[in-house]
């Protein structure tokens, strides 16, 4: 049985990676020519390592869901990238940026991957520049930062509300140079359904055209997973409706460790649910808390009033607004992690403070707009204020915005080694479909820093020293039976969802779904609510393959059939990361159990018992999976009490 | 509210489209255009009345560029400055007939009911829609000042989310809004310059070799982009081309 080498270089810290490469093996040109990569998934991880790959002459293949590279979720991202450049002078460095993503992630994540990622993150921004992404300047010309929540100094880059969009655009540019070059080749709506593995090695994959339904074999000496998180596990999310967990979940079965999943980000600042038919939530950026203060009335009557419309937020005199982020966390105030923000919102409109609905809060810009000017305001935020006024109908230059915490990020996801590599050979796994960087938590405008780190300056190392011993090994035809194998697989999951011919919708199931894993394996989760979720969660598994309705024909463009293939594996999913929050006997970063929660209401880690990454392996179908630990060992920092007081 | 909504209906490529009517009650004026069409949708599945009518859509939140509807002759609908997956069903009245129709256009064929084949615009990006920077080898970020006008303006053209409404509004298919975007995105970067001219002339002859139409000077795509790219973008553009035809050495 594999135990579960992380592969961390020797030697200190600040000298691993520099190591690495310089002993790391290489490929050369002629030979780089003859090795083929797959790369599935184009948003930041997947687009800026298909690109990067291509340029160093491997013939690559990448693959999306979507009818272009551009259209993947990244580009939603809206508040910043971080990066250690103290170019504001306010004491920042790469320590400091790795400390503060070690904190943030509440001492669960790995240290030597952590590292890396804040030592290669002026990198990113050198490297988004000369592409031209537009990042905000100063009227020097000199580019210009912000700060975000987990952070005391300046170190986040932005394009106005649009730095995701910007970024994808730079990394979708170098991909087109790449594909136009010939070294990269673009195969856009096709799906990976399923992962092919020979002699123990991931030697390619089966994708299916949602445009007519076909299933096709690929070959890669290597295969690269960049396709993001599983929050829609959870149904509504900040997630675009096609992303999905379902290419990580093939791989888990086919031996991949899947660590950490119940380490889900909630976050603080959504537009609120305010009728059943909604199909995704709107995020507002974390960076609007740089200016907008939180807040519910002081008194319950006053928020009564105001659910019932007797009252607006205008009506409350300032003496009765409870800043409770502020009140409670001083030092940080507005700007302390998501997980802390969220919990707050959701423990005070639990007392009975919320407002809208009962499930909202005031983040209010009236200060903000009284010091700066609404000018000043508009030009930071003009576009999230525009789309929060499309949606809702109130503006909120006059009236408060209102927000609550909503599903965003999944900081789990597969197992892998310093070398992005997973616990299959040949398989890596990058950006958010990994568990590498954010530990319990992450903090904001870390998961662009971590999708283009991986993609433009990880994997091109890390790959090439794992193709380096492949140069000998002839592409393998598509024919060979483990592909055959694969595809029938494929084809016979597809036989079956068409073949039940129930009463009910695919959404109504993931919506059924979302519904069990929000109320009980949510933001508070315990022990009687988790244990009651699993068999909820079995039951809806079995009902889904007796009773979902897809009638279309697969040799068509058929959402449906997309939809349900993916719930397939969502709703397994969903079950183990219940078990994994079961068996997390903890609170920690985004994971809390109510049990474990000191008297202010805090999260109450447990180091002696927990400080390991929880990697599942599968068991078969029936069985029960087996969880293996990666222990953390902390060489170089001091583990404390995350403290934002 | 209640709706009559006329939808363009076609099985795929090759087959000839026709508009169904169908008829929807009780909908929220919350609720967003593409929700309501998920509800159509439920329907249409539970009641066994057809099959569920296909969408292009996927972020919801106006930034991917993915979802793109023609709706009562307008692309993307009534509403200013926002993309289909933004409209709110508040902007019709109780009672509306509402015609949905996919973006017409030779370049962006259908593939089946509202959906349409935009790869077009992955090709002419691809032509020289980006700055020739491989990973690794390039200068500290901070080495080059750019003017804050200049960045600003970059990044407003750069706004452009490519989901084609310029195209399905212009009377000739003209992309040129799109493609003057890119280009005058990188036009305004110190970054962009040394690749400048051929850049113009590359994507311009792309955009016409796909066969969209030429500019005639109407705006309408001005006037239909949900992100409001500026038609100086395309002036931006004349004179790039211009400019790189006056000096050009080579051919
Ligand atoms: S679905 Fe992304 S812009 Fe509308």
């Amino acid at each position: 049985m594999a135990t579960l080498n992380s592969k961390i270089p020797e030697g200190p810290l600040s000298e691993k990676w520099t190591k690495y490469k310089a002993s790391q093996k290489l490929v050369n040109p002629a030979n780089k020519r003859k090795l083929d990569v797959i790369v599935v998934g184009t948003g930041l991880a997947g687009a800026s390592a298909a690109a990067s790959l291509g340029a160093l002459g491997f013939n690559v293949k990448v693959f999306c869901i979507q009818d272009s590279p551009r259209r993947a979720h990244s580009i939603a991202a809206q508040g910043g990238i971080n990066a250690a450049k103290n170019y504001p002078n306010d004491g920042d460095s790469v320590g400091r940026l790795f400390y503060d993503t070690i904190k943030g992630g509440d001492y669960r994540a790995r240290e030597a991957n952590v590292y890396r990622l804040a030592e290669v993150s002026n990198s990113i921004i050198d490297q988004c520049v000369a592409q031209g992404v537009p990042f905000a300047r100063e009227y020097s010309g000199y580019l210009a930062n912000r700060s975000f929540g987990g952070a005391q100094v300046s170190r986040t880059f932005y394009a106005k509300g649009q730095t995701g969009q910007q970024l994808l655009l730079g990394a979708y540019s170098a991909l087109s140079q790449q594909i136009k070059a010939g070294t990269v080749k673009m195969y856009a709506r096709k799906e990976m359904e399923n992962l092919v593995i020979i002699d123990g090695k991931a030697r390619g994959i089966i994708t299916r055209d949602v445009k007519t339904g076909e299933i096709e074999r690929w070959f890669g000496h290597c295969v690269i997973l960049a396709t993001g998180g599983y929050g829609n596990v959870y149904y509504l999310s900040t997630n675009a409706m096609n992303s999905n967990g379902s290419a990580a979940w093939q791989c888990y079965k086919k031996g991949a460790f899947f660590a950490n999943p119940c380490y889900v980000q909630i976050h603080p600042t959504c537009i609120p649910v305010h009728g059943d038919y909604q199909s995704k939530l709107t995020l507002m950026s974390e960076s609007l808390r740089n200016d907008g203060r939180i807040w519910v009335p002081k008194k319950k009557e006053d928020a009564e009033a105001i659910r019932k419309g007797e009252k607006t937020a205008n009506d409350i005199d300032e003496q009765d607004r409870d800043y409770y982020l502020e009140r409670r966390y001083p030092a940080f105030g507005n700007l302390v992690p998501r997980d802390i923000a969220s919990r707050a919102a959701k423990e005070r409109c639990d007392a009975g403070y919320g407002v809208g609905t009962g499930k909202a809060v005031f983040l209010d810009f009236k200060d903000a707009i009284n010091r700066l000017g609404k000018d000043k305001v508009e030009e930071r935020y003009g576009n999230l204020f525009q789309m929060y006024q499309k949606i809702t109908d109130d503006n909120p230059y006059e009236t408060p915005m209102m927000i609550y915490p909503a599903v965003h990020y999944t900081m789990g996801g597969l197992w892998v080694d310093y070398e992005l590599q997973t616990t299959i050979d040949g398989l890596f796994a990058a950006g958010e479909c990994n568990f590498s960087d954010h530990g319990a938590n992450r903090l904001g405008a870390s998961a662009l820093m971590q999708g283009l780190a991986d993609g433009y300056f990880v994997l091109p190392y890390t790959v090439q020293n794992y193709l380096s011993a492949e140069i000998y090994n002839a592409p393998i035809p598509t024919t060979h039976e483990a592909f055959d194998l694969a595809e029938k697989e494929v084809n016979e999951k597809i036989a079956k969802i068409l073949s039940v011919k129930g009463n009910r919708t695919v959404d109504s199931f993931q919506k059924e779904l979302g519904h069990i894993m929000w109320e009980k394996v949510g933001m508070g989760r315990n022990k009687e609510g988790l244990t009651e979720a699993i068999p909820m969660i079995k039951a809806l598994k079995e009902e889904f393959w007796k009773n979902v309705r897809v009638d279309e024909a697969n040799e068509c463009m058929n959402p449906e059939l997309e939809k349900a293939l993916r719930f397939a594996d969502h709703v397994e999913l969903a079950e183990l990361l219940a078990m994994d929050a079961l068996q997390r006997e903890e609170s920690c970063g985004g994971h809390f159990r109510e049990e474990h929660q000191t008297e202010e209401g805090e999260a109450k880690r447990d180091d002696e018992n927990f400080m390991f990454v929880g990697a599942w392996q599968y068991k078969g179908e029936g069985s029960e999976p087996e969880l293996h630990k990666e222990d953390l060992n902390y060489e170089f920092i001091k583990v404390q009490q995350r403290n934002y007081k | 509210m209640d709706f009559t909504l006329k939808i363009w209906r076609q099985e795929n490529a090759q087959a000839k489209g026709r508009f169904e009517t169908y008829k929807l009650t009780g909908i929220s004026p919350d609720c967003s255009f593409l929700e309501m069409l998920d509800i159509l949708n439920e329907t249409l599945i539970n009641d066994n009345i057809a099959h569920p009518v296909v969408f292009d859509n996927d972020c919801r939140e106006g930034i991917c560029g993915m979802c793109g509807l023609y709706i009562n002759g307008r692309p993307h609908g009534p509403d200013d400055g926002v993309t289909t997956c933004q409209l709110h069903m508040r902007r019709f009245h109780d009672g509306d007939t509402i015609t949905i129709e996919p973006w017409r256009a030779r370049p962006f064929p259908v593939i089946k009911d509202l959906v349409v084949d935009r790869s077009a615009f992955d090709k002419i990006i691809q032509e020289g829609g980006y700055i020739s920077a491989t990973t690794g080898g390039v200068p500290d970020a901070n080495a080059i000042p750019i003017p804050k006008q200049d960045a600003d303006e970059a990044m407003d053209a750069a706004s452009c989310i490519g989901c084609g409404a310029c195209v399905a509004a212009c009377k000739n298919a003209s992309a040129m809004l799109f493609v003057s975007a890119k280009v005058s995105q990188f036009a305004l970067l110190p970054q962009g310059k040394p690749e400048a001219k051929k850049r113009v002339v590359k994507m311009i002859k792309k955009m016409d070799d796909l066969g969209f139409g030429a500019c005639t000077n109407t705006y309408a795509c001005e006037a239909e982009c949900p992100k409001s790219i500026k038609r100086t973008n395309i002036a931006r553009m004349n004179r790039e081309f211009i400019c790189s035809k006056l000096t050009s050495s080579e051919e």
